[in-house]
């Protein structure tokens, strides 16, 4: 099967103050396929993650030269609203961040910024977007309680839905399930297997064990480095450089 | 003499005991006087004040003669101050909270201006309320105006903005950068992530500062001293000079007939009074609130 590169990045360099994190990073990401984002913790897996929607922007004193190619168009140096960007990207924190709004203006806050504000509309893609992420049958009964009321497992997932319901066609995830508990856990990898169908996933994550149940291509980072990439079966089973064997092995971490 | 480990183990942990319970002591005496204070100014007021207090006093305008024991009441001064304070805090919130707002969105970026900022606000919020009324009043000469509604608004509206700014600020500080993102990446702009998303998430901490800026502009008499001047009638419009509590109790307190000096202490037992609804009234507001905001 022939792979369509959905994201390319090119020498992209970052520092924040005067310390380099990223450096020299080149890639490929494969779309509908799930590219995991491997590495010990602070490696970068993160801020290259952040910097692919552009929410490095915010902050201060850091500093981004490179390209990154989104279906070919550089979104570092484009005159396209950075909203419009961040639109096409949905994002799963490390810990869920619901909006301070009940369950169904969590979801409708993305879609009336779009401009979609009929009543009937919302009502049916939120239906849509909540049963997509596995949460309707839970929630149908309370849509206008506080979204903190819900559980963190069903928090994570209503990010889920909130990040479709803005129809992007790629979803941004940083270690979607490192506040999780294993059953909820469980539940968000099942999804992004179903979803990887529709929507390039970039998953960042520093559990093996999860990586080797979803990857479909594995870039690995150390040190803010990419020191390898590939797909998933040639990477764990015959990685090529030394420190990718150690990780592998369980003597970096 | 020989000295084990047993021991200086055993006088280290009398030490360490004698420390706590010397800790503890001195935070429980520091809290009991700073309670007792406080009860002993509500009690001093309360205890002059009640007595004094009538209906007549809530519902009437200065008769003649008021300030020398006749009949009338503080009517001009409670309605006047409700006025000015609502005013100045509506003033300083519509301006503030963009501000706060601003400084925590779009100045992310920029870490050392909002710091410069701050430290600003900071210094203008030492700044003694009666500098404010000086500025004012030289301003309001050099136009050529006369003590108003409007002009006690505005000057009073400038002297609580820095409070405002500062303690939304605060409120919006502690609103996760994790959520910043989450709306972010959602494609929401820098305007909507700070009135939809940061606004509501930080909305109890808006309703304190509101309510710190709310005080302090009831309770001020320097600021209104020049700007608002005085009058015994309620005012019709923003251009008339308005009588403000503080004033009030000021301008009875001084004089010299036991009774009129009772009546400033009612005028305060009213002030406090107005005080503590406005605080219950928006803890019950902002509590409405609460269940929104994520706690982290």
């Amino acid at each position: 099967m022939e792979n369509e590169t959905k994201i390319r990045i090119e020498n992209l360099n970052l520092s924040i103050g005067k310390s380099k994190i990223l450096k020299d990073i080149n890639v490929e990401i494969p779309k509908h396929k799930i590219t995991v984002i491997l590495g010990p913790s602070g490696c970068g897996k993160t801020t290259l993650l952040k910097s692919m929607n552009r929410l490095t922007d915010i902050y201060s004193d850091i500093r981004v030269s490179g390209k990154i190619l989104i279906d070919g168009e550089d979104i570092l140096h484009t005159d396209k609203d950075v909203t419009e960007i961040r639109k096409r990207m949905g994002l799963l924190s490390q810990r869920p961040y619901p909006l301070p709004m009940n369950i169904y203006k969590n979801i409708a806050f993305g879609l009336k910024i779009s401009g979609r504000r009929k009543k009937r509309f919302l009502n049916k893609r939120i239906e849509h977007y909540l049963k997509q992420a596995n949460l309707w049958n839970e929630v149908k009964d309370r849509l206008k309680e506080p979204a903190a009321s819900l559980s963190i497992g069903q928090q994570q997932r209503l990010c889920l839905a909130r990040g479709l319901a803005v129809d992007p066609d790629i979803i941004l995830a940083d270690e979607p399930t490192s506040a999780l508990d294993p059953i909820s856990s469980q539940e968000i990898e099942k999804k992004f297997t179903e979803l990887k169908n529709g929507y390039t996933i970039v998953l960042v994550t520093h559990i093996l064990r999860q990586a080797i149940r979803l990857a479909d291509y594995v870039i690995f980072m150390y040190l803010g480095e990419v020191i390898e990439q590939g797909p998933a079966e040639q990477f764990f089973k015959s990685p090529q450089t030394e420190i990718t064997k150690a990780y592998l092995k369980g003597s970096i971490n | 003499m020989r000295i084990s480990t047993g021991n200086i183990f055993r006088l280290r942990k009398t030490w360490w005991r004698f420390e706590e319970t010397f800790f503890r002591s001195l935070m429980i005496f520091s809290s009991m006087v700073i309670v007792g204070v406080l009860l002993l100014i509500i009690f001093s007021i309360m205890k002059t004040g009640i007595p004094a207090l009538s209906f007549e006093m809530l519902t009437q305008t200065p008769k003649g003669g008021f300030y020398f024991g006749k009949e009338g009441g503080i009517l001009n001064a409670i309605v006047g101050s409700a006025y000015l304070a609502v005013g100045a805090t509506g003033l300083a919130l519509s301006i503030g909270l963009p501000v706060a707002i601003f400084m925590n969105t779009w100045l992310l970026k920029h870490k050392k201006t909002v710091n410069i900022i701050r430290f600003i606000l900071d210094l203008l919020w030492g700044v003694p309320s009666i500098i404010y009324g000086a500025i004012g009043f030289m301003i309001m000469i050099m136009l050529g105006l006369k003590t108003s509604l409007l002009a006690g608004i505005i000057v009073v509206g400038m002297f609580i903005l820095p409070i405002m700014i500062r303690a939304i600020d605060e409120a919006l500080k502690t609103s996760p950068s994790g959520l910043t993102e989450a709306s972010l990446s959602l494609g929401s702009t820098k305007s909507e992530l700070g009135f939809k998303v940061l606004a509501k998430q930080c909305f109890p901490g808006i309703i304190t500062a509101v309510l710190l800026s709310f005080g302090r502009a009831i309770g001020d008499a320097a600021s209104v001293l020049f700007t608002t001047g005085f009058t015994d009638n309620i005012p019709t419009s923003l251009t008339q000079p308005t009588a403000t509590l503080p004033l009030s109790i000021f301008f009875q307190l001084t004089s010299p007939i036991p009774e009129v000096k009772n009546r400033a202490y009612a005028a305060a037992v009213v002030l406090t009074i107005i005080i503590l609804l406005t605080s219950i009234l928006s803890r019950v507001f902002s509590n409405r609130y609460k269940k929104h905001s994520i706690k982290f």
